[in-house]
């Protein structure tokens, strides 16, 4: 019996359009990531069922495993203005480089004294730096100023951005922007050390926070 | 080659000869592809999973923190942490005859604790999240919606209100735990308060 050659085709698939779409996407996600910065400590935070995203815009105080506070606003703007706020305060004159530096660092832990000295360093020599955390006592409540400064330059950034919306004719919705005050606690902190941050949030009269956590699956409702 | 390949005639042997070979346009596009996708990969990975979740926590102002604490003496329980992942609760409020009794963090634990006692408002939930899924709204309207639906639910009378109360030894994991039980088992009514002598000294008997 003879045997039967099948014909023995190469399948060769023209992958043009789907390299062109892949590199398309490629270029869309490079461009639209934004890549975080380090933080000077690392936070492992506690799971929890919650998917609520954090909007653009909020003030978080990260506080490690030893119970010390970092300070952040998400905001430049805000940034410069709660330095600004904050220098005048303590008597410490920041310089436009300082500041522009300071709007391009992410969270930070040191005493107001240290903070000139902490932003002309270099990022390399920040990462070794082993930063006290902000002062929080009722002697020298420096997360206090920082926290309302930020909020009250937020504010005033919101109503500036309005007017603008307003001059132009355009509407503009407050509930989008509204301010959101984020603690980002490690899970070996404890709860005493992330009460403290708290109080200083309560007494300045801001009671609505978002806890950030990591994501836990939810349990199937039976 | 020269009679095989002839094009123009015999008389052009020369020519012929130093006619570069054809290449194919087609070149092996697998590597790039799998580079392009190992990066696509990448980059949807860490823009999706880089935004922090965040669970929403209300604090008493310190004035009403009374308010919430009358609220426990009909439908209440208090949930007290202590250090090393330890836990008690005692329903209503704490009188010498009351018992405060150990519980955990697993399911059997806390959560059963908090279903018994929610379970109105937990068949309520569950009939609104069904309902939802019928819905065919838009998913930002639908969530308004599902919210102002499930307001008055999880604020009903009957509901239990669960005060949390935490010692200076406990973690803020477990804090954040037991929060994240009251989400689960639908309680809308709760507060984080600090702990009263009496509790500490209660709790001081239990070790």
């Amino acid at each position: 019996m003879p045997k039967v050659k099948l014909p023995r085709n190469t399948p060769s698939l023209d992958m043009t359009p789907m390299v062109d779409l892949a590199f398309l996407l490629v270029t869309f996600f490079m461009l639209t990531a934004s890549f975080r910065a380090a933080e000077p400590v690392v936070v492992d935070t506690p799971s929890s069922i919650s998917e609520i995203m954090l909007p653009d815009n909020y003030l978080l105080v990260n506080i490690d495993k030893d119970g010390r506070a970092f300070y952040n606003i998400t905001n430049k703007n805000v940034r410069i203005a709660a330095l600004d706020e904050m220098g005048k305060r303590y008597n410490i004159t920041f310089t436009d480089k300082q500041k522009k530096r300071f709007s391009l660092m992410t969270s930070f832990g040191v005493p107001m004294v240290q903070l000139p000295g902490y932003i002309d360093m270099e990022e390399s020599q920040r990462l070794k730096f082993t930063s006290t955390g902000i002062p929080m006592d009722s002697t020298d409540n420096q997360l206090g100023a920082w926290v309302l400064s930020g909020y009250k330059q937020y504010q005033i950034n919101l109503a500036g951005k309005k007017q603008e919306a307003e001059a132009k004719k355009e509407t503009f919705d407050v509930k989008k922007f509204k301010l959101k005050f984020a603690i980002k606690a490690d899970s070996k902190a404890t709860y005493q050390s992330v009460k403290k941050v708290i109080d200083v949030f309560t007494t300045n009269e801001i009671y609505q926070f978002n806890m950030i956590t990591t994501m836990e699956e939810k349990p199937k409702a039976k | 080659m020269a009679e095989v390949n002839s094009g123009g005639g015999g008389g052009h042997g020369k020519h012929d000869k130093k006619r570069a070979k054809k290449m194919s346009t087609r070149i092996d596009m697998t590597p790039m592809v799998d580079l392009a996708f190992l990066l696509l990969t990448f980059f949807i990975l860490t823009s999706t999973f880089n935004k922090p979740k965040a669970l929403d926590l209300a604090f008493p102002a310190k004035p009403k923190d009374t308010d919430i604490v009358d609220k426990t003496k009909a439908n209440g329980i208090s949930i007290l942490i202590t250090e090393d992942d330890k836990v008690y609760w005692y329903p209503g409020q704490l009188k010498p005859e009351s018992e405060v009794q150990k519980t955990d963090y697993s399911k059997n634990g806390l959560r059963m604790i908090f279903t018994n006692g929610n379970s109105k408002i937990i068949v309520k939930m569950n009939a609104l999240r069904k309902e939802a899924q019928g819905w065919d709204y838009d998913p930002a309207i639908a969530d308004s919606m599902f919210k102002s639906k499930a307001k008055p639910i999880k604020g009903d009378p009957d509901a239990l209100v669960v005060l949390i109360k935490a010692d200076d030894k406990a973690s803020y994991k477990n804090v954040i735990d037991v929060v994240d039980e009251l989400n689960i088992t639908d309680i809308g009514k709760f507060a984080i308060v600090d702990m009263t002598p009496e509790e500490k000294a209660r709790l001081l008997t239990l070790k």
